[in-house]
């Protein structure tokens, strides 16, 4: 069965994340077995992802959808295969780093892991879409598992607050995205992504609803990749939740929230079928999500200037990240989507790394994470301090890192689609995003430590951390192999 | 259908105004005997669209076991009496107002000027809603949403048991 082997990834995590649940339940002492288990889940996961990708029929959709199981609710290509992968991968990352982390907070459960393996099958459902109902459902179940494990540490004040105020504000924005759903299914009577550009062609659907859902949709979008302005939730949340999930959310979440932007992006913006109307849509549209770009890079970018602590700065930079991969999709064309898989890729890296650093220097009561309490690391923790610099340098986009080349790729796409006031207030929210990071590798080697201890930890973290200062440095100095992978998907 | 009409106002009045008692009461008996009632009402307007299913699953499921569960937990909690708050007018909350009122008017313009792409019900609609035709769907062309549905309730009753969980360790 051909369709079979192309859904093995989604059976995998999905049946990895039943097990994980499965082992929890029958092991009573131990919490070992839950925590090898989902490992092992994410690694058969990337192997099976790799093995469909490579299959010969992947990038071709299945010659009749409606014949097969999925009945084109799940498409398969080359892209979704890559964004499988690069779940499974922050997923491992941040579960290796998490063991010593929670047993520093005193709450290491086994359900922790099984909430991660079900919040990458969301991420994966989303990738898969073919249609608007596997979407929503992916975001929930993406979601709803996020809710929980930011307050995660139930003893810990602000975790449980950042909990409560982004499942309510996240039950909100769902209810504009499904609302936009529905919208649309009203407007042209299908929620198939694959029919609906038909009946652009056809010009059978109704443009006022149309126009109204898709508004709908993007705020919705919007306010899972916390872009501006739905950007509020997001430093509260990444600053309460634990810090190796904080890393997660930030780089897998939002990447997953921009696949179903891509997605929905592919589907109702369509410039291919020049029909009046549907292009001045299109134009509107791209227009709307510039301006959103533009204002959540600035946002992000300047917020984080005047930030004591360093979780809130990396959340505020995070949104401003939201902004610059938003640029692919105003760009529209074929380099904006190969700049944000690649751009994906480069952040993920970065994010997770120093997240995890972040989480490693964090004392019980986590009340060490002002910048001020980073000065002269470099003496105590000469090689955390190095691999920090080193994601520091990358998020600020210096060469030889991978950011740079991503902001490179996402530049020129929204220059190639004639976006060139976009790519100026990029540049200039970048120059002001160096003087934040930079002004952290400042603290950590230019200044002296004022009596600062950090716990000693040792663990697994460190696996993570040479995934992510290899996977930085091999994006950064041979851009060029990501990217003819990137450019063979589609 | 002017029939149609009519009984469509009066569920759709009906359901607005017990939705706005909902959020607006201080008391949460009457917040949550209104929440029933709106239940009720968009079972109507699910029978007024031949989706009888649906409409008997919203009084048995949403009406019925959620609302039972919800007042249950208001008894148990044994709420006092909320606090009287006066609502301050703050420029940021007169901006957000000012923005939802003409929204509101932009839609209702849009909403009035434009047709729906469908004035009427499809011929198909009564055998539609039949419970064979939407376990038909489920298990022949969603069967993959309906699977993945699954995952996402367990993610959820597994959260809800986390969250409920004495501490431990402390």
């Amino acid at each position: 069965m051909a369709e079979m082997q192309l859904l093995l990834p989604l059976i995998s995590i999905s049946s990895f994340a039943l097990l994980a649940v499965l082992s929890d339940a029958f092991t009573r002492k131990t919490k070992e077995i839950t925590y090898y288990v989902s490992l092992i889940g994410l690694i058969v996961t990337s192997i099976t992802a790799i093995y469909a990708m490579a299959l010969p029929a992947n990038t071709s959709a299945l010659t009749n959808p409606l014949d097969s199981i999925s009945k084109g609710m799940v498409v398969f290509g080359g892209y979704t295969y890559f964004f499988d992968i690069l779940f499974c991968l922050s997923a491992f990352m941040t579960i290796l780093a998490s063991r010593d982390y929670l047993t520093k907070a005193y709450t290491e459960y086994k359900e922790y892991y099984s909430l991660i393996l079900f919040s990458v099958s969301g991420m994966m459902m989303i990738a898969h879409a073919g249609n608007l109902v596997m979407i929503f459902i992916g975001i929930e179940t993406m979601s709803i598992p996020f809710y929980i494990l930011t307050g995660f540490i139930r003893n810990r004040y602000r975790s449980v607050e950042s909990a409560l105020k982004y499942f309510l504000l996240g039950s909100f924005a769902t209810g504009f995205l499904l609302y936009g759903m529905a919208m649309i299914y009203g407007a042209t009577g299908t929620t198939d992504l694959a029919l609906i550009p038909l009946k652009f062609k056809e010009l059978t659907f109704n443009p006022t609803y149309l126009s109204i859902g898709i508004g709908l949709i993007i705020i919705g979008l919007s306010f899972k990749v916390a872009a501006f302005p739905f950007h509020q939730w997001a430093p509260d949340v990444y600053e309460g939740a634990p810090t190796v999930i904080t890393g997660f959310m930030s780089t897998a979440g939002k990447a997953a929230a921009l696949v179903g932007f891509i997605i929905i992006a592919r589907a109702l913006v369509p410039n291919v079928y020049f029909a009046a109307y549907s292009s001045r849509t299109a134009q509107s549209v791209q227009l709307v999500i510039a301006i959103i770009s533009a204002a959540t890079m600035l946002i992000g970018n300047i917020s984080a200037l005047v930030q004591k602590n360093i979780k809130r700065m990396l959340a505020y930079s995070s949104i401003a990240h939201a902004g610059y991969l938003l640029m692919g999709i105003v760009a529209n064309n074929q380099h904006g989507l190969n700049g944000i898989l690649f751009y994906s890729a480069a952040y993920l890296f970065m994010q997770i790394g120093a997240f995890i650093i972040i989480s490693v220097l964090e004392n019980a009561k986590a009340d060490n994470l002002d910048l001020d309490n980073y000065k002269g690391l470099y003496k105590t923790h000469p090689y955390l301090a190095a691999m920090l610099a080193m994601f520091m340098f990358s998020l600020a986009g210096i060469p030889p890192m991978g950011g740079f080349f991503g902001k490179y790729y996402l530049f020129a796409a929204a220059i190639e689609s004639g976006f060139v006031w976009l790519t100026i207030v990029a540049v200039i929210s970048s120059i002001i995003s160096v003087y934040f990071y930079i002004g952290l590798v400042l603290n950590m080697y230019f200044k002296e430590n004022d009596g600062e201890e950090f716990p000693d930890v040792k663990g697994a973290y460190i696996i993570s951390l040479l995934i992510a200062t290899v996977g930085i440095l091999v994006i950064g100095i041979y851009p060029s192999i990501l990217m003819d992978i990137i450019t063979g998907l589609w | 259908m002017i029939i149609d009409f009519i009984i469509f106002g009066i569920l759709g009045t009906l359901a607005i105004a017990s939705a706005l008692v909902t959020i607006s009461t201080r008391h949460p008996i009457v917040s949550a005997m209104s929440l029933v009632l709106h239940f009720f009402m968009l079972a109507g307007i699910y029978l007024t669209l031949q989706a009888q299913f649906i409409a008997v699953l919203q009084i048995l499921v949403y009406a019925g076991a959620i609302m039972v569960l919800v007042i249950f937990v208001i008894m148990l909690l044994n709420l006092s009496k909320e606090e009287h708050h006066t609502i301050k007018v703050i420029p940021v909350k007169a901006m957000a107002i000012l923005f939802s009122i003409g929204f509101a008017l932009e839609l209702v313009t849009i909403f009035l000027t434009n047709k729906p792409t469908q004035n009427s019900l499809s011929p198909n609609a009564l055998q539609n809603g039949t419970a064979e035709a939407i376990s038909k769907a489920f298990f022949t062309s969603y069967l993959v949403p309906f699977e993945a549905i699954g995952l996402l309730l367990l993610a959820a009753i597994i959260g809800a048991v986390i969250l409920a969980k004495r501490r431990i360790n402390q």
